[in-house]
């Protein structure tokens, strides 16, 4: 299995170059008949994605409205009892890899002592939370499968508080549309209330029987097996409940938003 | 090699073709992003070359694949009921026996397998056809274990797991490419039937 360390971004020059490639044997292969041949042969593959079709605007657009369709289906299809399946402790990935737009030597230091989590939005009580009143709540654990929107997948144990618990506990307006976090790391996204409300969604505070470590997302991670791991947000600083869409760091750049199972 | 067979049928009907060149679209547009979407984590030693890949980088790949796959389901199903209900699939497809297709195949190598009637699919070409409905059909169903593994349990458990489900997956667009492959050195060797697929049978002479 390959683990990759970094997701790719959305480089505006390596897409520009890749597309003068593309092009350039094609400007010079112009005569009617090579244009059958290749459209007999698999070369017809890759005149198709040859042409610049995706640097242009409607075509964007229309996988954009595409991408949105896709939202409603898998909500609609999202069955709030289906459990995702859980592993044996030998089964767990080691070393689990580590995973974000950042190498991990960057990953945010947060201080427990200073260290509290802001809820906002459409809940009842707006006061911010310190770790210790996270752990001194019912803790539950689980060994899931983390997939990655690359396709590569790791099963890690986390631990920590039923998200459905903590959102009662605050007051959520559970009949909300959204789930909001804003991350240490100035990442940020926002999921479904189903999703937030799932039996398996965790308030992870550990990993692996011990706090969760920095590069994982100390001091706490939204752990969803349900979800691709872009959707699980790390370091968590604020939630926030809404009816107003947010979107997310890699959702704004084209990702699914609903990104899971 | 005139048509003037009294078979009531036309060989290629317009829903045939239509749903022919669909799901080539279809399928042309999931396989090029797909590897896109390979290149992201590959399974194997191996990446496809960049520039026959649709897409420019996974984001884009994913939009592409997860857009084309209603057209490619859903032609599919459209395609699947009129063979089903026409009772095209039955008296085009059937009977094939692995000794029905080693003789079709024999004479076929030796150049001695006719083309005169193309509303009749040799053994061969039966074989071929029911093994590309088979296999779209198995990655239509691991690609759902792949997009949706928890909603899909038994399907999930079928494909060996979410890992197991990616190696199926990689492998039957591996046969349908191998298919595409054959199936277009075919139409080369027979050119008219591209014809036929393109205008229907009544434009030929």
């Amino acid at each position: 299995m390959k683990k990759r360390i970094q997701i790719p971004g959305l480089d505006e020059s390596s897409i520009l170059t890749d597309a003068r490639k593309i092009l350039a044997p094609q400007i010079e292969d112009r005569s009617r008949r090579s244009f059958l041949l290749r459209g007999l042969t698999l070369g017809g593959v890759a005149m198709l994605s040859g042409c610049n079709i995706t640097d242009n605007q409607s075509v964007d657009t229309a996988l954009s409205s595409m991408s949105r369709f896709n939202d409603r289906v898998q909500g609609w299809l999202f069955n709030p009892n289906a459990m995702a399946p859980t592993y044996p402790e030998s089964m767990i990935t080691r070393p689990f890899p580590f995973n974000a737009f950042y190498g991990i030597d960057e990953a945010p230091t947060v201080e427990e002592e200073s260290y509290r989590l802001e809820v906002s939005g459409l809940v009842a009580d707006k006061r911010s939370w310190r770790l210790e009143e996270l752990r001194a709540m019912a803790q539950t654990e689980q060994i899931t499968r983390h997939i990655c929107v690359e396709g590569w997948s790791a099963i890690g144990r986390w631990g920590g508080v039923r998200f459905s618990d903590f959102l009662k506990r605050i007051g959520a307006d559970t009949d909300a549309k959204y789930v909001g976090f804003k991350c240490a790391d100035d990442y940020y996204t926002s999921i479904d209330m189903a999703t937030a409300l799932h039996a398996q969604t965790l308030l992870a505070l550990t990993w692996d029987g011990a706090v969760l470590p920095r590069e994982y997302g100390f001091p706490m991670k939204l752990r969803m097996p349900t979800k691709l791991g872009y959707k699980n947000p790390k370091h968590i600083q604020a939630i926030f409940v809404s009816n107003t869409y947010s979107g997310g760091y890699w959702e704004d750049q084209g990702y699914n938003w609903f990104g899971g199972s | 090699m005139s048509q003037s067979t009294a078979s009531p049928k036309a060989s290629h009907p317009r829903w045939l073709r239509l749903t022919h060149w669909l799901n080539a679209l279809a399928v042309l547009v999931m396989v090029t992003s797909g590897w896109r979407i390979y290149n992201a984590s590959p399974i194997y030693e191996f990446s496809f070359p960049a520039s026959i890949t649709l897409g420019g980088w996974l984001g884009g790949a994913l939009q592409w694949h997860f857009a084309a796959m209603w057209l490619l389901a859903i032609n599919g199903l459209i395609y699947l009921a009129f063979n089903l209900f026409s009772g095209r699939l039955k008296r085009r497809f059937f009977p094939v026996s692995p000794k029905g297709v080693l003789h079709d195949l024999w004479a076929a190598l030796r150049g001695k397998l006719g083309h005169a009637d193309l509303s009749h699919y040799n053994q061969v070409q039966r074989v071929a056809y029911l093994f590309v409905i088979v296999d779209i059909t198995l990655l239509v169903l691991s690609g759902l274990v792949l997009w949706k593994s928890v909603q899909f349990p038994l399907l999930r458990e079928l494909m060996f797991g979410y890992e197991g489900a990616r190696r199926v997956h990689f492998f039957a667009m591996a046969l349908l490419v191998a298919f595409v492959a054959v199936h277009l050195l075919m139409v080369a060797l027979v050119p008219k039937t591209l014809l036929a697929m393109i205008v229907g049978r009544k434009e030929q002479a």
